[in-house]
């Protein structure tokens, strides 16, 4: 894969609920190995945007490619294939609750790959272990902490070791010190993987913390109204509404 | 995906080379060091990866393990010989110490029958438990120290009634019919036909009106209620309520088991009938009896205390269901599956106290002469 080609490229995408129309005219790129955020308000439609870049939802108009292709321009098994590079960490974890940390882990594995029973094994403590959690194998997801659900299915997302990481607001539901880890975590695993990392959140500690550049959905003119570095994004900001986002401040102060 | 090893005064150089992708089987370290054969103690493990090509987690798998095997081996192993972006993933592997694994140990048979026989005792003892608390919440209720949930009880009744009607009324046909077939096959080899509505409806209004309802309602309506106080008990709203100061007893229990408790014997009712005309047809149409015939042979030997024993069982049965449903949904654990055991607990332990109830009701009417 030529490196000049975007991660993902977004063109003219449209995102509708029928005739609702909830965000349109995005267009920007995510270059390959950046953190790059999606944020904004409740409601703005970040977590529908990114259903879009993974492909569970068919835009209403314009196109979504992954590594310079059309994800709806093929058919359902390239596109499953073409999934299948990409990893996703959802906002309530979706750990399978019936299974062991081991299991959940080990199943994109198992389905995915020929590896034997005891390699799988092998992978599943190492990836556990990059989150930091050796030894949790035989623990079933409500034997341990929220953060600790979060950091495994982080370790569930990577398991096949992806191109693109997805993260439906990761840092939601946890305290200062769970959030700071997960966003460590977040930054050492780019920098060790090179993995290019989407992430939706309206968290501003992370956002300042993780992100290369931050997209800000309006949900007022229902448009992206910015997108650059965040701390770029507040000392310039284009327009009120993304002022008052980034300084957490209200309209009439 | 292929590793050598060099020896140099004292430490193993460990040489992985070409493609390492996760397709592949992976080597693993202590083969390696055994097949490389050291002629002297080997006392750190060094690497070269002046040849390796692709990689991915197959060979961050194999260095992590090559890192633990250095340390219970008490070999130095030097990460800093490896590429930046492979020695930051293995010192992140590293970065928080195993945690002690639980262990599980097997109980013996001996074991396993004493935890049996205190389950079963303390599911007694729950159940028991679990009426009284219902019962205090009716008593409160009569002297209104408890507020009637009217909202709850009302869409619990309709669901319990109203939409019940559909399957009660295909399944009290077919054993109506049922009745018939078996009752005119037995009773023809006698020459005694004209005594198959005494046999439907003695049957249908004592024993199996009832009982059948109070089956489907147990598969519909008490699953029903462990479920839904299953999802409320995962999604901690139960614990909402009791924050509160809310009994969930009151809230949540007593409104839908007076729902259930009042729709069955309702149902029964219209079980009975809707199965008699199940046998009728059956009578008429294909073993030569009039309707007058099949309706004189019905009024003479069936008398009321047979329906009010069918009513008074579907009473039972229907308090039976309501507190088997709540009080399996209410024991729910906290994930996802938890709820689906509760919803099938509820079912078993509803059928197995409506049959013994039964069996306790009819001993009862025989001794009684009822």
């Amino acid at each position: 894969m030529p490196s000049d080609v975007p991660a993902i490229s977004v063109e003219d995408l449209l995102l509708a609920f029928g005739s609702f129309v909830v965000m349109k005219d995005l267009t920007f790129d995510v270059e390959s190995g950046e953190i790059f955020v999606i944020m904004g308000g409740s409601g703005s439609g970040k977590s529908t945007l990114l259903k879009h870049m993974i492909g569970l939802l068919r835009p209403s108009a314009g196109t979504v490619r992954l590594n310079g292709q059309d994800l709806w321009a093929m058919d359902e098994e390239e596109r499953s294939a073409m999934l299948r590079e990409t990893g996703i960490l959802y906002q309530e974890d979706a750990l399978w609750s019936t299974m062991t940390l081991a299991e959940n882990v080990g199943l994109p594995l198992r389905e995915h790959t020929q590896l034997t029973q005891s390699d799988i094994d092998r992978i599943v403590s190492l990836k556990l272990a990059l989150v930091g959690l050796r030894g949790f194998e035989s623990f079933y997801p409500h034997e341990i902490s929220g953060g600790m659900q979060k950091r495994a299915a982080l370790a569930r997302a990577i398991a096949l070791d992806p191109d693109v990481l997805f993260f439906d607001e990761p840092t939601s539901g946890l305290d200062p010190i769970s959030s700071r880890r997960l966003d460590d975590l977040v930054l050492q695993l780019r920098d060790s993987l090179d993995t290019t990392i989407v992430v939706v959140s309206h968290d501003l500690e992370s956002i300042f913390t993780i992100a290369d550049r931050a997209l800000y959905l309006d949900i007022t003119t229902k448009t992206m109204t910015a997108l650059g570095p965040p701390k770029e994004l507040r000392r310039n900001p284009p327009n009120e509404r993304v002022y008052h986002f980034l300084t957490r401040s209200l309209d009439d102060e | 995906m292929q590793v050598d090893t060099r020896y140099s005064d004292g430490t193993l150089i460990v040489r992985p080379t070409g493609d390492w992708t996760i397709n592949r089987s992976l080597p693993d370290i202590q083969s390696v060091v055994v097949g490389a054969a050291p002629s002297s103690p080997v006392t750190a493990v060094a690497f070269d990866t002046s040849e390796l090509d692709d990689w991915d987690s197959s060979l961050v798998t194999f260095l992590f393990e090559t890192v633990e095997y250095g340390r219970t081996h008490d070999l130095e192993v030097q990460t800093d010989t490896l590429p930046p972006s492979l020695a930051r993933l293995v010192s992140l592997s590293q970065a928080v110490p195993e945690q002690e694994t639980k262990t599980e140990e097997q109980p013996s048979v001996l074991a396993r029958i004493g935890h049996w026989g205190l389950n079963a005792y303390n599911e007694v003892f729950d159940f028991i438990t679990f009426t009284g608390r219902v019962v205090r919440s009716l008593l409160g209720l009569l002297t209104t120290q408890v507020k009637m949930r009217w909202r709850t009880f009302g869409v619990s009744l309709q669901s319990s009634t109203a939409s019940a009607l559909p399957i009660v009324t295909i399944i009290s046909l077919l054993v109506g019919l049922i009745i018939a077939f078996l009752g005119a096959v037995v009773l023809r080899r006698f020459g005694a036909e004209y005594y198959v509505s005494y046999l439907v409806s003695y049957g249908m209004l004592r024993e199996l009106g009832a009982l059948m309802t109070a089956i489907i309602m147990t598969g519909r309506t008490g699953a029903a209620f462990a479920a839904e106080l299953g999802s409320m008990k995962v999604g901690e709203e139960i614990d909402a309520l009791e924050t509160f100061s809310i009994s969930p007893i009151d809230f949540l229990v007593t409104p839908r088991v007076l729902a259930i408790t009042l729709a069955l014997p309702l149902l029964t009712l219209y079980a009975d009938a809707i199965g008699i005309v199940g046998g009728m047809a059956v009578a008429v149409t294909m073993f030569n009896l009039t309707t007058t015939q099949f309706l004189t042979g019905l009024l003479e030997p069936v008398v009321l205390s047979d329906a009010l024993v069918g009513i008074g069982k579907a009473v039972v049965y229907g308090s039976i269901i309501g507190l088997a449903g709540c009080m399996r949904g209410l024991q729910t654990g906290d994930d996802a599956s938890a709820v689906g055991r509760a919803t099938t607990s509820a079912v078993v332990t509803g059928i197995i106290l409506i049959v013994l109830a039964n069996a306790i009701i009819d001993w009862a009417a025989a001794v009684l002469q009822f």
